[in-house]
């Protein structure tokens, strides 16, 4: 491999990276906060993808639709954390599972119901169509680059609103302490619904933000969940900072993996997790 | 009890000999029961409804010609998983007894159909699954395909290459049956006509993550790249190939599928795609035209090639029940009636081969303006060579 196309894998491998770092963040964040093991966040994904390629065909504006959809998917966390999360927080996590995984079902029959299962591909906005020159054969388009700094500036933007931030604090206080929290005055219950709703609405954007580059199909969700999941194990369960570390290390390695190595490169990723794994058996930042 | 059954018919048969009435009465106490096998839900879903409605047109547009034969279709969804395969065939084959068995979309689920399938009575008609091995070491005198054998849109596609003055091209697909078959069938044409594949790339199924891929093509910079992927890697392929800016300098050939029912989810970055195919939906030919009005009226929206694959598989039927005005009680007549058969398919008429493949012409199709347009005849009356089959 030449240096020129090490560095253009180098950079597709962070580009994917930071786009399943924000698939992973809002898993992490709710569990983090709530301990609430999501199965069905890919399903939020996977109804982003669907909900901004419905408003294009409606509207013919991504950036309307992307609104839209992103406000949508944050009334439906709400609704979701209100009438069905809500009941869980007292049961384990098994019991969380059975219903998150239920809500997987659900949620395919209703974008089968509602939108086929053919599949779907939303056009990159006008304005970010265009690629700039990269090398002598290839150019990288502008809208990928766009999406890469849309994700650094939702990490950012998350990194402040926990550390800096009165919500931040109450969201830490609320991951150490729920009781004390509770005891201090503080309506703990509709903290969860903010925390599980944002959860829910990060997932949609980085649906949103992947339907121009991805094809829209039914079983997206689960095909990025287990991704998600690797990625969130490697960083450790619950810590924003370990899925962005993880989500990069997963994007880089799977990458090159699939260039060096294409029949053995998804197998890669999970060797890499079981090497983590043995070092840190709670993943890289653990609490 | 099965045997019974077809012996009491037998006998009917033979001994009264009154012809067409009598088997359209027979045929009406006893209605031909065809079971249809197709992934109603999951990743197929769409595929599978396309061909069950297309057979059900077939069927229903020989009405007149089935000599009073009633038909009852028992519908079971295979989800496309392979292992509930050899589950459903069996219950078809021996609690339904059903006469045909139609299916299925995917080439697993063929496998697994075919372990339960071969070398029995009831006519099996694959209406999709391309797995060479249906038509090649594992076929069998009751199982027909009305579709195509993975070899087939890809053999000629070496050729088209060469003829365009490609040397060197790099092919890329998934790590799976129809992907492995497709890129070595062109690999076989192409190389014999002195090509060289210069890199031959094979994915895990059905990973999408082909950005990487795309800057490797770009670093090798090949004369032109050969791919098979269906459905949303197909979206995803097309599109990346054009993000990373190298639709218009290396050109792209496929295997039909990498354009087919995609072309509106992958817009622009489709244009100037080259694919062969048994197929195309503006193709000139009047069953063409006349089949897809029909299937317009009938359903409300326009048929793709798993619907005429579907219609077809129906038509072998019906044509089949016609010539043997209506009794289809001795299974070997029903078996050497069909491969006798020339089905008038919306596709051109084809026969079948010996090893019950349709012998069939493939298109060059080019995508303008969102349509597959059709170049030219890639290859006439191309025949799968049916390796490892003895009929």
């Amino acid at each position: 491999m030449s240096t020129e196309l090490f560095f253009v894998q180098l950079i597709n491998g962070l580009q994917y990276g930071l786009l399943l770092f924000l698939i992973a963040s809002g898993l992490t964040l709710v569990f983090g906060v709530m301990g609430i093991l999501n199965l069905a966040h890919g399903s939020m994904y996977m109804v982003g993808a669907y909900l901004v390629w419905y408003f294009v065909a409606v509207t013919g504006s991504f950036t309307v639709s992307a609104i839209l959809s992103a406000v949508i998917a944050l009334g439906l966390g709400i609704l979701i954390e209100r009438v069905l999360i809500q009941r869980l927080y007292n049961r384990n996590h098994l019991d969380q599972v059975l219903l998150t995984i239920g809500m997987i079902f659900v949620f395919n029959s209703l974008q089968s119901i509602l939108w086929g299962n053919d599949p779907y591909g939303v056009a990159v906005p006008d304005a970010l169509s265009g690629s700039v020159p990269f090398t002598d054969n290839s150019s990288y388009p502008v809208y990928r680059i766009f999406a890469a700094f849309i994700c650094i500036a939702i990490a950012a933007a998350l990194y402040f609103v926990v550390s800096k931030t009165r919500l931040g604090m109450l969201i830490r206080a609320g991951e150490s302490n729920r009781e004390m929290v509770e005891a201090l005055g503080v309506n703990i219950k509709s903290l969860y619904t903010i925390v599980f709703a944002i959860g829910v609405m990060l997932a949609a954007v980085s649906g949103i933000i992947a339907a121009p580059m991805r094809s829209i199909v039914p079983g997206m969700g689960e095909s990025v969940l287990i991704t998600c999941f690797v990625v969130v194990v490697i960083g450790g369960m619950g810590s924003i900072k370990g899925a962005f570390v993880g989500a990069l290390l997963v994007g880089v390695i799977s990458t090159f993996a699939a260039v060096l190595m294409p029949t053995m490169s998804n197998m890669i990723i999970y060797i890499f997790m079981i090497l983590v794994l043995l070092v840190k058996p709670q993943g890289l930042f653990a609490k | 009890m099965n045997k019974t059954k077809s012996l009491a018919s037998a006998v009917l048969a033979t001994t009264l000999t009154a012809g067409m009435s009598l088997g359209a009465h027979a045929a009406a106490g006893d209605p031909v029961k065809i079971g249809v096998m197709l992934p109603f839900s999951g990743i197929y879903a769409q595929l599978g409804e396309a061909g069950r409605d297309g057979l059900k047109l077939a069927l229903k547009e020989n009405a007149a010609n089935l000599h009073g034969a009633d038909i009852e279709f028992i519908e079971l969804d295979t989800e496309a998983k392979p292992s509930r395969a050899p589950e459903l065939a069996s219950s078809l084959l021996n609690q339904h007894e059903a006469d045909f068995i139609i299916g299925p979309v995917h080439s697993g689920v063929a496998m697994g159909m075919i372990k339960m399938l071969r070398g029995k009575d009831t006519v099996m008609i694959i209406p999709n699954a391309g797995a060479a091995a249906a038509t090649g070491p594992l076929c069998s005198p009751n199982m027909f395909r009305t579709s195509f054998s993975s070899w087939q849109p890809s053999y000629p596609m070496g050729k088209v290459a060469l003829e365009k003055g490609y040397k060197k091209v790099y092919a890329i697909s998934w790590n799976y049956g129809m992907g492995r078959e497709s890129l070595d069938a062109f690999e076989e044409s192409f190389t014999a006509g002195g090509g060289e594949i210069v890199e031959k790339v094979l994915l895990p199924f059905p990973s999408t993550n082909f950005q990487s891929h795309v800057s490797s093509i770009a670093d090798t910079n090949p004369d032109a790249v050969f791919t098979f992927f269906a459905g949303g890697g197909a979206i995803k392929f097309v599109k990346d190939y054009d993000a990373m800016g190298l639709r218009g300098k290396i050109p792209l050939l496929g295997s039909g599928f990498l354009t087919e029912g995609t072309l509106k989810a992958q817009g622009e970055a489709a244009e100037g795609v080259m694919t062969g195919l048994h197929y195309a939906e503006q193709l000139d030919v009047p069953k063409n035209r006349e089949f897809r009005e029909a299937f317009n009226t009938e359903y409300g929206h326009y048929p793709d090639i798993y619907a005429v694959q579907g219609y077809d598989a129906g038509q072998a039927i019906a044509n089949t029940i016609d010539q043997l005005k209506g009794d289809i009680s001795d299974k070997q007549a029903v078996i050497s009636t069909m491969e006798k058969l020339t089905i008038d398919s919306p596709r051109g008429e084809f026969t079948f081969s010996k090893a019950h493949n349709p012998i069939q012409n493939v298109y060059l199709r080019e995508v303008k303006d969102g349509v597959n347009v059709v170049q030219s005849i890639a290859a006439e009356a191309l025949e799968d060579p049916a390796r490892g089959c003895k009929l």
